[in-house]
């Protein structure tokens, strides 16, 4: 199946000379959710920014739908919903003719009952009248979802969509994202927070320097990336790494009370049976054995800082 | 064409004029009454006719035309500007609507709220002086070319402004200045012959004159040549719109 969004080559200087984006290329594929990894200035918002029409590329192609985005805008735009990164919001309007606006912009025939039920899932029905200048923070970015899901768009972006938004509403937002997904929608969101990515993703992609430096399903990449992390919690405490051990690549942890081993998952041989093993023929008596993967978030800290 | 767009913009825009009624509406015609109390009363009574007109009626379709052209400039400006000014831009650019939709809701939305006005300043006129209109037809042509002309001016500033001094610079500084040595208030043939030859090079002259012409017949120069005058400055603003939407000027870069 062709791609929903297709990105290729794509670069964008600014007028003050400023390149964010150098030869970028990446597909979408149809309902997957993808999430954007990547440092401020990374490049993230100017990509979503191009995709959506808001700026012009200097270079590259992009198709939405099998559209491009410069030449057959309106096909692409009818299909994309964006919810910004900045709560902007027309202050003395109501939810209902904001979210109403948004619905007409986008060439829809306006459907009151369509724009309940956006309302409703979000939680909003009740301030419907209210004008958004009396919501709050959290309300507000509700809204500008709202207003991205009022002419029902087969691709979504959320740039940022958790920047400063409390626990609760943040778990809420999980949730509509989970039933777009149930409806086949394309998600892709940017986010600092790699749990973000971690938690909902299917794909994960790392951004910086306006370079794609990485795709990748999140589970590959988990495995490719992931280091693990064997602890040997020991029944009497070690000073010293005995020497028979020398050639393990060892740390004491827990003041000695603990042997940590760190081993790749990627590699051919993890090391681990020859080491306990040796750990026997040592005459250490274990405790205990425990082992622990990696994150994304130290995959990520590891790829930005080891490319910045 | 996206009409459902184009719809929503400008039913958008007109609700912020009813949210905002003592402003837009009341204010003009409160300082329009001043003008007839202060030029057409006190201050006219004791001016002789002009060209068989009396002096409140000669300077009504002045005060139109100032009122119709510094609404439909603020309206046109202001209209594109805030959404510039509050982020809420990016999803203008982000929907399928192309610039000529964008410019039909905006200036459509301003000339409708100018013109508006300007109905309501014609009909506060006749309350003070006696009103005759010889060309309804020509009155009414002059009145929509120049509140579309000048909401599509006002949109072209509102798109170039980069803060609030810049959106206020023209209507405040250049308009007034313009509308008032344009004949306003006096018929140019009054003025020396230097200073006539001066307010030639005035545009809005041409348009205060021509439309004084569809009232009373009466003209500082031939309203064929308002008309062209008037097409003519709306062709070069079209021609500047046409070149911002190619390049994205301030908008997509």
């Amino acid at each position: 199946m062709a791609p929903i969004v297709s990105v290729s080559n794509l670069v964008k200087t600014y007028a003050s000379g400023f390149q964010a984006l150098k030869d970028v290329s990446l597909d979408i594929e149809e309902g997957e959710i993808l999430a954007l990894l990547g440092p401020n200035g990374a490049g993230k918002t100017t990509l979503i920014s191009i995709i959506c029409g808001i700026v012009n590329p200097t270079g590259g192609t992009v198709l939405v739908g099998g559209h491009d985005v410069v030449t057959d805008f309106r096909a692409t735009r009818s299909i994309i919903g964006l919810v910004p990164q900045e709560l902007t919001t027309d202050q003395f309007e109501t939810v209902w003719n904001t979210v109403s606006f948004s619905r007409g912009l986008h060439g829809k025939k306006p459907d009151p009952a369509h724009i309940e039920k956006v309302l409703k899932d979000l939680s909003l029905f009740d301030k419907k009248d209210n004008m958004l200048r009396e919501l709050s923070g959290g309300m507000k970015r509700r809204v500008l979802i709202a207003k991205a899901l009022s002419h029902e768009p087969r691709v979504l972006f959320l740039d940022e969509p958790t920047a400063g938004v409390d626990v609760n509403l943040r778990k809420d937002m999980w949730k509509v994202v989970e039933k777009l997904r149930e409806t086949g929608v394309t998600i892709i969101l940017t986010t600092h927070y790699i749990e973000e990515a971690e938690e909902i993703a299917d794909r994960v992609g790392v951004i910086n320097g306006g370079k794609i430096l990485l795709i990748e399903q999140k589970t590959e990449l988990m495995k490719k990336l992931g280091r693990k992390q064997l602890r040997v919690e020991l029944q009497e405490p070690l000073q010293d790494i005995p020497e028979a051990l020398g050639s393990y690549d060892l740390t004491i942890g827990d003041g000695g009370g603990s042997l940590i081993y760190d081993y790749d998952t990627s590699g051919e041989r993890t090391g681990i049976t020859t080491l306990l093993t040796a750990l026997a023929e040592a005459g250490i008596r274990l405790k205990d054995i425990s082992t622990q993967q990696s994150s994304l978030e130290d995959i990520f800290v590891e790829l930005v800082g080891a490319r910045a | 064409m996206n009409l459902e767009a184009v719809k929503s913009i400008y039913f958008f825009e007109m609700a912020r004029t009813r949210r905002t009624l003592l402003q837009s509406v009341v204010s003009p015609v409160i300082s329009t009454s001043l003008y007839f109390i202060v030029f057409g009363a006190a201050v006219g009574s004791r001016i002789q006719e002009i060209d068989g007109v009396s002096y409140g009626a000669f300077i009504t379709p002045g005060l139109i035309m100032l009122t119709l052209l510094t609404q439909c400039i603020g309206n046109g400006s202001f209209g594109i500007y805030f959404p510039k000014f509050t982020g809420t831009i990016y999803e203008l650019l982000s929907s399928p609507v192309s610039m000529t939709e964008i410019v039909l809701g905006y200036v459509g939305a301003a000339a409708t709220k100018g013109m508006m006005i300007g109905i309501i300043i014609l009909g506060t006129a006749s309350l003070f002086v006696d009103l005759s209109i010889a060309h309804p037809f020509v009155m009414l042509l002059f009145f929509v070319l120049t509140a579309v002309t000048f909401s599509l001016f006002g949109f072209i500033i509102g798109i170039w402004a980069k803060d609030f001094e810049q959106l206020n610079l023209i209507p405040m500084l250049v308009i007034p200045p313009l509308v008032f040595l344009g004949g306003s208030f006096y018929s140019v043939n009054m003025l020396p012959p230097f200073w006539q030859a001066v307010s030639h090079f005035n545009p809005v002259l041409y348009l205060i004159s021509g439309f004084r012409w569809s009232f009373f017949e009466i003209a500082d120069v031939n309203p064929v040549i308002s008309l062209v005058i008037i097409i003519g400055f709306l062709a070069v603003l079209m021609g500047l719109l046409t070149w911002i939407f190619k390049t994205g000027y301030r908008l997509r870069n």
